[in-house]
């Protein structure tokens, strides 16, 4: 019997390189490039692993977004994933996570049955941790998030993994069908190689709107079925200038520092 | 709800396109047009210099058919590892008490504590501010689980009906929450940093920590809807966040931003008893052993100093002398994301937005060039001490003390005069 894994996978802003404007208060976005997100990658690297272990491994991966979010998904059958799908559609924009779990969901019982569903945390763009539970609650299967460390029985019906807590972890036996959520400790995802970028390019990535998945705009995704909305939105203000320290050696600086922090009580 | 362009207005200035933080507008030729990205953040029309733009909010208020007054009160998921109580949930006692007397006078704060044997924390939380306790304890409920938990709260929740819930955004809040938000079909808004009740209140906020355009705000407004302020997209961007047409409103806070109520010896309050439903059957995983890391304990949050180091470290090796600091001044050694990321040192030390929050006395930035995505997480530590080879280097817009240097002959000498500081300073006095 076929293992079938589906990994969730989302494009986002690589947000370390994004800046303000110091003059305008509004973000930098030009330059800034859209990349696989980086505990996704964790995701579909365990898959992969999964797979080069036991090579009667199916695995789709599946993504939310907008008709631009395909490359990621290339670059994702260029890692080695099996097949891949994108849910797409104006109606799913402004989706909050409970909206964009009911979509993810529908695509992924869409596909047929699935033994395992591997996703990332979180995404850095919002960094809510939210869709993979709620995918999970969706889907009626249990779920660990924050696994750092992952192992399948022979019989690929048991599995065990590390989930990792503040000051520790928790050691957790969990049934398939299941869904995990990976972080960065889990492993270290390769990358694409030359064959699979030219597989990938060749592969259909069909791409599903809501009438496909079934969900009604109205009630189960998009911006208005969301039980969340934006109130405002605003860029942070940075505190008010400092006083730089300057002197003729490292020790005056020191110096000068040390008496600057008496003089505001701090130490 | 939808942003719309007024066709006849727009003028093709682009200025919405540049300001808007979701990369949700196009231009067709002179005109702008909203694409499928757009969240309704709102960002565009303040930008907009010819009122082209504006959102249609008709569904705004919109119960659906559910009766809010039958939901009252500020729940806080009081969570407890191994009979303790975590900080945050105290913290977040603190908040919902605020909260709550933002809400009404007779509006209340109720901790929820889950487990097996946990009455005996009822007292700590009386003690931190909260008006009663709901206890919901089983046998199974010793250890957490996800289906256990998820199950005996939202039965809890579903029969008492509070108007909010909130949860640390610990590994566990952010494990719980999503699962009980999704089965009572709510909004969860996740790593929350302020809450406000009263339009009021968040305007105050607003005007004095952001550049929030407040001027459409009714101060007057009896609208009493959480709203939930958090930061998005790495930190780059501040999101309010309300639920306007469900309840609960629910939300995870994270650790070390809110503040506790002054600790009052001997309070009481009132004690709810619940009888949870749970069996064997209902949990579907299997805790095998919880093992606390044995390497060193990184208590960010409790932190009164930290130093930090960045990727200006230039080689791991450079957590040496940050340790050695951080022992001379009696920190903890924090990092920054791009540190972590090189395999410097563990990700229990990251502080910022995907790290940990942190508000410390005094914060040692080290060779930290100050991403947005680390400011996050430390702007609002009372001094920020940034030490950098790059006079340009953002982080110095948020340092109440820059240093331009090298951080391997710099801090070596603030070591060497750490002792002295009383005296220099003495000597100044005089």
């Amino acid at each position: 019997m076929t293992f079938k894994i589906v990994v969730c996978a989302k494009q986002v802003p690589d947000t370390n390189e994004i800046k303000i404007d110091p003059v305008k208060k509004t973000l930098i976005r030009e330059g800034v490039p859209s990349i696989l997100n980086h505990d996704d990658a964790n995701a579909l690297e365990e898959a992969l692993k999964i797979k080069d272990k036991y090579p009667d491994t199916h695995i789709t991966v599946v993504s939310m977004g907008p008709p631009q979010a395909k490359d990621l998904l290339i670059e994702c059958l260029a890692m080695g994933a099996d097949e891949a799908v994108l849910a797409s559609d104006r109606a799913l924009g402004g989706s909050d996570t409970w909206a964009t779990s009911n979509a993810i969901a529908a695509a992924v019982e869409k596909l047929g049955g699935y033994d395992l569903i591997f996703a990332g945390r979180q995404a850095i763009d919002g960094d809510t941790a939210q869709v993979g539970p709620q995918m999970a609650e969706k889907l009626g299967i249990p779920q660990v998030t924050y696994v750092k460390e992952f192992e399948i029985a022979e019989d690929m019906k048991t599995i065990t993994v590390k989930r990792a807590l503040e000051d520790g972890y928790e050691l957790i036996k969990i049934k398939t069908p299941c869904m995990l959520t990976a972080i960065k400790e889990l492993n270290t995802p390769r990358y694409m190689t030359v064959g699979g970028i030219y597989d990938a390019v060749a592969k259909d990535i069909p791409v599903w709107g809501a009438a496909d998945l079934g969900v009604d705009p109205d009630k189960e995704v998009g911006l208005d079925a969301s039980p969340t909305n934006v109130y405002r939105s605003f860029t942070p203000v940075p505190k008010g200038q400092g006083v730089m320290l300057e002197a003729d050696s490292e020790k005056e600086v020191a110096d000068k520092l040390l008496v600057g922090l008496k003089s505001k009580h701090v130490i | 709800m939808a942003i719309h362009v007024i066709d006849d207005k727009c003028i093709g200035c682009k200025l919405c396109q540049k300001a808007c933080p979701f990369d949700a507008i196009d231009m067709d030729g002179k005109l702008a047009v909203i694409n499928e990205k757009c969240t309704v953040c709102k960002v565009c029309i303040a930008k907009c210099p010819v009122d082209a733009i504006f959102a249609d909010e008709k569904d705004e208020d919109a119960s659906g058919g559910i009766d809010f007054s039958a939901y009252k009160d500020v729940w806080v998921y009081a969570e407890q590892r191994k009979g303790k109580l975590m900080n945050v949930a105290l913290e977040l006692i603190g908040e919902g008490r605020r909260l709550a007397r933002e809400i009404s006078d007779d509006a209340k704060v109720w901790a929820v504590l889950i487990g097996d044997k946990v009455e005996q924390l009822s007292q700590e939380c009386f003690e931190y501010g909260a008006d009663g306790v709901y206890i919901v304890e089983d046998g199974l409920l010793g250890q957490y689980t996800t289906d256990g938990y998820t199950k005996v709260f939202t039965d809890t929740i579903n029969e008492y009906k509070p108007e909010i819930v909130l949860f640390g955004a610990t590994h566990i809040g952010r494990d719980l929450a999503p699962r009980v938000a999704a089965r009572l079909n709510t909004g969860l808004t996740a790593d929350c940093t302020r809450l406000d009740i009263k339009v009021s209140s968040y305007i105050d906020y607003a005007n004095n920590n952001t550049t929030l355009d407040t001027s459409d705000l009714d101060p007057a407004s009896d609208e009493r809807g959480l709203k939930q302020t958090r930061p998005a997209f790495g930190g780059n961007l501040m999101a309010t966040i309300v639920t306007p047409r469900t309840r609960p409103q629910m939300a995870t806070v994270r650790p070390g931003v809110m503040t506790k109520c002054e600790h009052a010896a001997g309070a009481t309050g009132e004690v709810i008893k619940v009888a949870p439903v749970i069996s064997a059957e209902d949990i579907r995983i299997e805790v095998l052993d919880v093992v606390k890391s044995a390497k060193e304990l990184v208590s960010l949050t409790d932190a009164e100093i930290i130093c930090s180091g960045g990727r200006g470290l230039g080689d791991p090796s450079g957590f040496e002398l940050i340790k050695q600091f951080a022992d001379k001044v009696g920190g903890v050694v924090g990092s920054s994301r791009a540190a972590v990321d090189a395999g410097w040192i563990d990700h229990s030390h990251q502080v910022g937005q995907t790290g940990t929050t942190v508000k410390p006395k005094i914060y040692f930035a080290c060779g930290i060039s100050g991403a947005i995505q680390h400011l996050a997480g430390m702007q609002t530590s009372d001094i920020i001490v940034a030490i950098n080879k790059d006079p340009d280097a953002p982080i110095f817009e948020v340092a109440d003390f820059g240093i331009v240097g090298d951080l391997y002959k710099v801090i070596p000498e603030i070591i060497a005069e750490w002792d002295k500081a009383d005296d220099m300073y003495d000597a100044t006095q005089h």
